[in-house]
Formats: structure tokens, C-alpha cells, sequence
């Protein structure tokens, strides 16, 4: 039966991150923007609220309650709060899910019980490369057979890197299939510069150059091409759920100022120019939701997810930078201006084309 | 329930019913009735009403409601639009005598569509005039009581009545036209009235031509001294003063609220004829040796790539958003917002992709060999009628914005 009542499980958890991202997120949102350091204080209360050790298995010390659907509900409420932060906040999911999903045993032990301790310990994912004609499926960065281990070779960047992580999940071509690898960020020839970008400016990120770096055999994960294939898969979801909740934050500013900001005697939202404007935004975040939510449904069931995947991901990417760009110009000059968050938004929507792997579900 | 995608069974047997009957019964006469303008197309009326409107036999319950009539409105409108718009049913009349009537009314006037036997009729809608169409309270048909006779006394002329030439003739059938009792009290003394087919002084002007859809009759419609009887009027007969409130009502705003159910389904319709179009170009594309790839990055992915899944994506989309507002009715949820949300989306949606198959195709899309050009001039309409582009997304601004039409006009 087709429904879009969430259930009562999926309302407390839409709630419960609600709550956290309007009370602790969104006051820290500006001021993590322009300083680049997410407050500690913020990430140890996420990681109480266990959004990552929740869906980790339950043989190893996790909730055991893995959906990518609840995974998306959490990303976009986290979103809504602030983009940079959400991703900050879901980071231990980048070596957590991997790991639980395709780690050896040696990987588990070593990597799992740090994720599920008291203390919140971020993790890493590097999958995207500094290139334009970069091609997530074939990356550049190789893997070669050594001995009983691989030595990798590489360049990544957009990998989150947040201070007390301790490890880092790189994707790599071996021969021409995609490998993944658990290596510890302080393994030798692994240089990670920090990176500035345009967006995303609260989210500490860095360009990783791998040289020579070796990979002892219980570094690579136990996955296949086609396993890696779902896991950017579950990323796209975890990005696009984020950025509809951004887009909705976007849209909810612009709304309430134009219904406040008076030309010509009268509120600019009794304006069709803009209250169409509007209109617009929420069908299309509406829309962009609906198409996130299918496909992770999809994901749960383990349907083959990649067409409805791709049409969210997509949908989202455009829709996001639409309803930021114009939240922006209902702002007029204000929206130019870094006391109001339009402009932020617009930053960190503007790079979904670019994501990958910056969160998982 | 968590929240799901999987439709019920009894949605997943009458979707694989209605698309085989829109196989067989309507696409092999979509472009014989394209181009045979206003001829009745005798054989589909005719397997609607013996056969197709009791539905797939022995099919399972379906527990998605209307969603189920919605996949049922995509189906056929794939098939054909203009068919579908041509089914002997109560269409639009239906709606309005379902959500401004009477329990009689409703058992009255719908009694000839449920009986087993007797011909086919129709039922439709009459708001729009030629001075009034999204202004539907600016429609300047008078309703007149006579006591004498215990009457309503109707003049006017209304224009663009969709399968409004069979329900003002053939008899059974009914138009519901909406008419003021009082012209300088605005909108709450506009009532609805059910005119049979036949009743003396409604006149059949003609049909329009049309850019799309021209298997269905798009009616002009004088009416000269027409009397129908008291209970006729659905709803009350009394001019209150305006109070939004109140749902005692039923006149102007219950008539509107049946917007609020048909603008899902014409939604469903619309992405019907989308997908049509848009199913087409991409086995079309396959018969040419090109696949769409789903998983090629983004700097080679072809110009036709990007455009066939941005389609796709604003196709799903719009059908998700009819899904939901269709739900909310299943609910008894106020759906206002989510339906005009939904065919907003969708009438724009497809009124792009018919477009754009056809550009992509270029001579074969243009042509008439094919039924892509069709599709391109069937879609059009969702974007105009049961409220324009601009008029759904007035009524999305408003809420949205909480404000009334007062407000934002
Ligand atoms: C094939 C067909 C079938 C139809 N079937 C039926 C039927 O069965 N029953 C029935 O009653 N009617 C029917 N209609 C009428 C249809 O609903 C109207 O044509 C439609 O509501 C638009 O009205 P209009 O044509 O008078 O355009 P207008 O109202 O004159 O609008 C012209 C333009 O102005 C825009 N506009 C109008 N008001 C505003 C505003 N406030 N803000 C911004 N823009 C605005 C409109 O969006 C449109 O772009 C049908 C029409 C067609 C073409």
C-alpha cells in the first residue's frame, strides 16, 4: 500500500533531529561558517543522540537499525539546519557503514567500538578527485597488488576531516573494478592539505594526496564492484536528503521575510513575481523529497536503486541550487549580504553536483 | 504503516488492466479520432459502457483508494486523453453533485451511470463564459426562482464544457451549471444546478477546435429560460454572507472544493500523456542503438542523456506529488495545497517533455506518422484547465504564505 504518513518510529526520529537542529544546529550555523571549526560541544551532543551508532549492527555494539529511509529523514532535518553541520554531524557514518558492511573482522574490531564509544570520533570518506572529468565509478587514484597488500596512488579531494578522526575509507580502482580501503590517517605517504572551497565552509575539508601509501591486506574491504556502486548510491541519498532539508531552509527564510519586507506600501510576497517565486520552490522541494524517499526506499528493499537514484540526485542538484539562487534574489541586495543566510545556502547547494560520499545512510 | 512506495496489489492488477485496455482499445484509434474532429468514436463509447467501466473482473480490492483512480487516469490517458475525456461517465458533474449534494441528489442524478442497462451518457460541468474563466466568480449566468412553478429559471451561455454535447443530449445524462442568484453578492450567491440532458432551453451551440484532445467535445452551451426543478440546486438555496468558516455551505465553496479531488486525477492524466510521450523517445532512442545511462558521469553524459533524465525525474516527481495529494484524500485530509502542488507540477511538467520528445526527435517527432506531435498538443491542456499554471500556484502562494485571496489576487 502506497503511504506517506511516516510511522510513528520515523516521526520521532523526523522530531527528535527537528528539535536538535533548531536548538543546537541552526544558532551555530553562521558562526561555523566563517570560522571552519564545527564546536566540539555540538558534535559530542549528535553523537548522544546516536544518529550513526543507531544503524550500526547490532553485533557489534550498534542499534542494528539501518534504513536508508530513516537515513534520509535524519539527514534532511540535520540539513534544514545547516548543511556544513550535517555532514560534520553523520561523518562517522563514512568509515561506520563501510566498515559494517564490508570490513574484515580485524577491521570491525579495530575501527566500530572507537564509533560507538562515549566520545563522538569522526570519520572519512575519500571517493571524490580533483578533475573535471572526474568519474566516480573509475577513479584515478589506483590500487596495485603488493605482497599480501596494495599500495595505493592518488589524489582526493573534498574529504571531510574533522579533528579526532582516526580513520579514512579511499575508494580506488583496482585494475579497472572499484576497491575500498580503511587506512588510518596518519598512514605514511598519505598528505592531507586543507581545502577552501566555495561552500561548505563549516565542514573542515581536505585535498589528500596518496603516495606510495601501503595497505596491509585487511585494509580492503570485502566488497565488489557492484557493492561499492550501492554504497554511492546510499551516499547520493544521504546528500540529496540534506540538501532538500538546506532547500527548505531556504525557502522558510525567504518566505517569512518576504511576508515582513514592505515596497511601494506592501508586503513583496503579496507580489506575483514573487509569491509564484515561492510557490515554485515548494512543488519542486516537495517533489525533490518524494523522489528521495522512493529511492531510498527502494534501497531498503533491496530493490536495484541506481535509475531512482539517479532522478533524485539529479532533481535535487537542480532544484537546490534553484530554490537557494532564488531565495537570494527575494532577499534583493540583503541577499547579498553575509548577515542573512540566503547567500550561505546558495554556497552549499551550489556544490551537489560535486558530492560524493560526503555522507552515507 | 511507514511511509511506502509499493502500491496494494488491487493497484498493481488494475494499473497492468487499464494499460492493456489502453493498448487495445484506444491507441489503435487515437489518430483516426485526432483527425475525425468531432465524430463520436462509436466503438470505444461503447466497450467503456458494457465493459470498461466495471473495471478489471475478479481483480483484488485495492487498499490505495484514490490512488488507484489516479493510476487508473494515467493508464488511459496514455492510451489517449481525448478518449479518456470522451468515456460515457460522470466526469466533472459527478464530482460536483458527489461534493455539493444531497445523500438523494447523489442517489438521483447517478443513478443512470450505475443502472446495467440503457445507452451510454455523460455528465459534465459548466463554470466557465466567455468573460470568466479563472475569475469563476465574475460568471454572469442567472439562476431565477419561480414560486409559482417551484423553479429555477437559468440564462446564460457557458463556453468550453468538456463532454458537455453528450450530457446536454443524450438523455440520462447532466450538466451541472453554475449560475448567481444574486449578481451583486458575489460568490455566495453562486449555486450549482443539474440540468438533464434535454431539458428544454439548453441549447448545443457547438463544439470547438482544438489545439489537442479532439476526441472530446468541448462544448458551448445557451441557456435561454431553462427550468429545472427546485431540487436541482445542490445545496442550499440561501444567500449567506460570506464566511469561509463555516462548511454548512456547500455553494461556492463546495463546488471549488471539488477541485480539491479533480485536480489529482487530471494530474494523473497529465502525466500519462507524458509518459507516453516520453516512454516512446526513449525506445525510440533504443531502436536508433542509443541507451540511456543511467550511471555515466556527469562530463560525458550526452545532451540527450541529461534531457531524457531531467524528463524522467520531472515526471516521477509530478506523479509522487499526485500520489500524496491523492492520499491525503484516502485520509480525509484537507488536500488544498497538495492538489494544486500536484497539477501545477504536472501540467507544466509535461506540457515541457511533450515538447521537448518532439524537438529531439525532430522530422519524426514533427510528423504525423507518429503520435508524438499528438501527445506534444494533448499535454497543453493540463496546464490551462481545472485551473491554469497561475492559478495553482496562487492558490500554493497563499497558503504557503498564509494569505487570502483578498491578499494575493
Ligand atoms: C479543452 C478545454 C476544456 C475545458 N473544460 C472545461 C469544463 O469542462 N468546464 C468548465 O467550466 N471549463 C472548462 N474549461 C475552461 C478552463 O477551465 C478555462 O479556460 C481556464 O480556467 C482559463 O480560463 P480562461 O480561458 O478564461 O483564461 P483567463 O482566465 O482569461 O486567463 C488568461 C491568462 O491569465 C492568467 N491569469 C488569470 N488570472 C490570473 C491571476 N489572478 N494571476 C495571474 N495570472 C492570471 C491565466 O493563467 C492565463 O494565463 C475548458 C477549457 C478548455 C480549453
Amino acid at each position: 500500500m502506497i503511504d506517506f504518513e511516516p510511522s510513528e518510529e520515523q516521526a520521532l526520529i523526523i522530531e527528535t533531529v527537528h528539535q536538535f537542529a533548531e536548538n543546537e544546529v541552526r544558532p551555530r550555523s553562521r558562526e561555523t561558517d566563517e570560522s571552519g571549526k564545527p564546536p566540539p560541544a555540538l558534535l559530542s551532543a549528535a553523537h548522544e543522540l546516536g544518529l550513526v551508532a543507531n544503524g550500526l549492527p547490532e553485533a557489534d555494539g550498534g542499534g542494528g537499525a539501518r534504513s536508508a529511509l530513516a537515513g534520509a529523514l535524519i539527514a534532511e532535518e540535520l540539513g534544514w539546519g545547516d548543511m556544513s553541520l550535517a555532514f560534520a554531524i553523520l561523518s562517522p557514518s563514512l568509515v561506520g557503514f563501510p566498515v559494517a558492511d564490508h570490513g574484515t573482522a580485524e577491521l570491525r574490531k579495530q575501527i566500530l567500538p572507537g564509533l560507538l564509544g562515549p566520545d563522538f570520533v569522526p570519520g572519512a570518506l575519500a571517493i571524490v578527485e580533483p578533475r573535471f572529468d572526474f568519474d566516480v565509478y573509475h577513479p584515478h587514484t589506483t590500487a596495485k597488488r603488493d605482497g599480501d597488500g596494495w599500495i595505493l596512488d592518488g589524489r582526493k579531494c573534498l574529504v571531510p576531516w574533522l579533528e579526532g578522526g582516526r580513520h579514512v575509507v579511499v575508494f580506488a580502482a583496482e585494475n579497472d573494478a572499484l576497491a575500498a580501503f580503511a587506512l588510518p590517517r596518519d598512514a605514511k605517504g598519505l598528505v592531507a592539505t586543507p581545502e577552501q572551497n566555495l561552500g561548505l565552509c563549516g565542514l573542515p575539508t581536505v585535498e589528500l594526496v596518496l603516495e606510495s601509501v601501503r595497505a596491509p591486506a585487511a585494509a580492503r574491504l570485502d566488497a565488489s564492484d557492484a557493492d561499492l556502486r550501492r554504497l554511492i548510491e546510499r551516499g547520493r541519498i544521504a546528500i540529496a536528503a540534506t540538501a532538500v532539508g538546506t532547500a527548505r531552509a531556504a525557502f522558510e527564510v525567504a518566505r517569512d521575510y518576504a511576508k515582513q519586507r514592505e515596497t511601494f506600501g506592501q508586503p513583496i510576497a503579496t507580489r506575483q513575481a514573487i509569491a509564484f517565486k515561492l510557490a515554485d520552490m515548494a512543488i519542486e522541494i516537495d517533489g525533490a523529497r518524494l523522489l528521495v524517499w522512493e529511492a531510498a526506499s527502494a534501497i531498503d528493499r533491496g530493490d536495484d536503486a541506481a535509475r531512482l537514484v539517479r532522478l533524485a540526485q539529479d532533481q535535487t542538484a537542480r532544484v537546490g541550487l534553484a530554490v537557494a539562487d532564488s531565495a537570494v534574489q527575494i532577499f534583493g541586495g540583503h541577499g547579498y549580504i553575509r548577515d542573512y543566510l540566503p547567500e550561505m545556502h546558495l554556497r552549499n547547494l551550489a556544490g551537489l553536483g560535486s558530492f560524493e560520499g560526503l555522507a552515507l545512510v | 504503516m511507514p511511509i511506502s512506495f509499493e502500491p496494494s496489489e488491487g493497484s498493481l492488477v488494475a494499473q497492468a488492466h487499464y494499460r492493456k485496455v489502453a493498448l487495445e482499445q484506444m491507441r489503435p484509434i487515437s489518430r483516426r479520432y485526432d483527425v475525425e474532429e468531432h465524430a463520436l468514436p462509436r466503438e470505444w463509447v461503447d466497450y467503456w459502457w458494457k465493459e470498461g467501466r466495471w473495471g478489471a473482473k475478479g481483480a483484488p480490492a485495492s487498499n490505495d483508494g484514490f490512488i488507484t483512480v489516479c493510476l487508473q487516469a494515467e493508464q488511459l490517458c496514455w492510451g489517449d486523453a481525448g478518449l479518456y475525456l470522451r468515456m460515457p461517465t460522470p466526469a466533472l458533474g459527478g464530482s460536483a453533485v458527489g461534493a455539493a449534494g444531497t445523500k438523494e441528489q447523489q442517489a438521483k442524478f447517478m443513478a443512470g451511470f450505475r443502472a446495467l442497462e440503457g445507452q451510454p451518457i455523460w455528465g459534465a460541468m459548466a463554470i466557465t463564459e466567455p468573460q470568466a474563466g479563472s475569475d469563476a466568480a465574475a460568471i454572469e449566468t442567472t439562476a431565477e426562482y419561480d414560486p409559482a412553478t417551484e423553479e429555477w429559471i437559468l440564462n446564460g451561455t457557458k463556453i468550453f464544457c468538456t463532454a458537455g454535447e453528450g450530457a446536454s443530449t443524450v438523455p440520462g445524462g447532466f450538466v451541472v451549471v453554475w449560475a448567481t442568484l444574486d449578481k451583486s453578492a458575489g460568490r455566495a450567491a453562486i449555486k450549482s444546478f443539474v440540468v438533464p440532458a434535454g431539458t428544454k432551453g439548453m441549447e448545443l451551440i457547438g463544439c470547438e477546435k482544438k489545439l489537442g484532445i479532439r476526441a472530446s467535445d468541448t462544448a458551448t452551451l445557451r441557456f435561454e429560460n431553462c427550468r429545472v426543478p427546485k431540487d436541482n440546486l445542490l445545496g442550499r438555496a440561501e444567500v449567506k454572507k460570506q464566511d469561509p468558516t463555516r462548511t454548512g455551505d456547500k455553494g461556492f465553496m463546495g463546488a471549488m472544493a471539488t477541485y480539491d479531488a479533480s485536480r489529482p486525477i487530471v494530474a494523473a492524466m497529465a502525466t500519462g500523456v507524458g509518459r507516453a510521450s516520453l516512454e516512446f523517445l526513449i525506445e525510440e532512442l533504443a531502436r536508433q542503438g542509443i541507451q540511456i545511462r543511467y550511471d555515466a558521469p556527469p562530463r560525458e553524459r550526452t545532451a540527450i542523456e541529461k534531457d531524457v533524465v531531467e524528463m524522467e525525474a520531472d515526471l516521477q516527481a509530478a506523479r509522487l506529488l499526485t500520489w500524496r495529494a491523492a492520499w491525503m484524500m484516502n485520509k480525509g485530509k484537507p488536500n488544498n495545497l497538495e492538489a494544486s502542488m500536484a497539477k501545477a507540477k504536472a501540467g507544466l511538467a509535461v506540457t515541457k517533455i511533450t515538447q521537448k520528445a518532439v524537438q529531439i526527435l525532430g522530422p519524426i517527432g514533427y510528423s504525423k506518422k507518429l503520435l508524438v506531435e499528438k501527445w506534444m498538443r494533448d499535454a497543453k491542456i493540463n496546464d490551462i484547465y481545472e485551473g491554469t499554471q497561475q492559478i495553482n500556484q496562487l492558490i500554493v502562494a497563499r497558503r504557503i504564505l498564509d494569505y487570502s485571496s483578498a491578499v494575493l489576487r
